[in-house]
């Protein structure tokens, strides 16, 4: 093999920086919602209460995390995921490498601007409907690291944020506060919309 | 222990083999000149009882006047080491021979360089950005960046 041909092409890297200029340029504007096309209208006339209740009772109770963990704070969610605190309490304890397999992303460390277009990835790749806890300062704002040159100041710069969880790392507790706060926010919606 | 050589007892070895290559000497470490560099490089890896087969480390000191290039080199074999330095004027478009057809370690060290203090390595043979993407406004490590 020519030594030239490990190195990834200077097109690739010429799309990536495209890639990430993009989501820079659109951080600074708030993430469209996707069903703004659904009419007021709709969204007031049906009704389907049981079927909302049994739905979310479903979706609440097994939510499955992906794995997206760039830093410190994921050892904190390993130990929520672990023994002690155990979040298979929640019928979480499946955590899915694979991001169609899941629901929920915790987002467990700070996220650089190199790092963003793969993570913005990764929630598209989510079957709908998904949801996303932001955990630790990094996660909410960037932390310390919030001025920094590369660093992206929080997750909702990239993707839509349900529930923030502050703490640099949150305590395990702090996490499973901020799982029971999206099992409240999941118990409240409804089909005819589905998305917050 | 690794047994660190003193500059000053090497520099004279250098300054035989390649006349005017030494700009200063301590026993920390030897500063040679930007034109000799890849030579006694090349001479510190293959003379007999140096044998500085790998490099450890290279990272680059922004000194505002100019840039300083570390490498540190080690002996695996004679379990002795020594730091090498180089000098780099000018702010511009700074450039430095690349040491990568000597070590390949130092490719990914020397990409790092530039990416985040911009100086370029000639002869390197995949000269870009490493952390930071393409399109990226300056070099965050320099003392005059923001």
């Amino acid at each position: 093999m020519e030594v030239g041909e490990v190195y990834s092409s200077r097109q690739l890297d010429a799309a990536e920086g495209e890639q990430i200029e993009s989501l820079k340029a659109r951080s600074q504007q708030p993430i469209p919602d996707p069903d703004e096309w659904l009419e007021e209208e709709v969204k007031r006339n049906i009704l389907l209460t049981s079927v909302d209740a049994m739905l979310n009772w479903s979706r609440r109770s097994s939510l499955w995390p992906v794995v997206c963990f760039p830093a410190c704070c994921a050892f904190e969610f390993i130990t929520t995921a672990a023994s002690r605190f155990d979040i298979s309490r929640f019928g979480m304890e499946i955590i899915r490498a694979s991001p169609r397999q899941a629901d929920l992303m915790i987002t467990a460390g700070t996220l650089t601007w190199k790092m963003a277009p793969q993570v913005r990835r990764i929630y598209d790749q989510m079957a709908e409907p998904k949801w996303v806890i932001a955990m630790g300062a990094c996660a909410i704002s960037g932390g310390i690291f919030a001025s920094s040159y590369s660093v992206v100041t929080g997750y909702n710069r990239i993707i839509p944020v349900d529930v923030y969880v502050p703490g640099c790392p949150p305590r395990p507790e702090a996490l499973l506060y901020g799982i029971r706060m999206l099992h409240y926010k999941i118990a409240k919606m409804s089909i005819a919309k589905e998305r917050r | 222990m690794t047994v660190a050589f003193s500059g000053e007892g090497i520099a004279s070895q250098i300054e035989e083999n390649f006349p005017r290559s030494v700009v200063e000497s301590s026993p920390k470490s030897i500063v040679v000149n930007k034109e000799s560099l890849f030579a006694v490089a090349s001479y510190l890896k293959t003379t007999p009882g140096l044998d500085f087969c790998y490099l450890t480390a290279i990272t680059a000191v922004d000194y505002c006047d100019y840039f300083e290039v570390v490498y540190h080199l080690t002996s695996l074999q004679h379990n002795h080491s020594l730091v090498v330095k180089t000098r780099c004027y000018g702010r511009d478009s700074p450039s430095l021979p690349s040491v990568v057809s000597l070590w390949r370690g130092a490719d990914f060290q020397e990409r790092e360089i530039y990416d985040l203090m911009g100086i370029s390595f000639d002869g390197h043979p995949n000269m870009k950005r490493i952390f930071l993407w393409e399109g990226f406004q300056g070099h965050p490590l320099r003392k005059d960046y923001l």
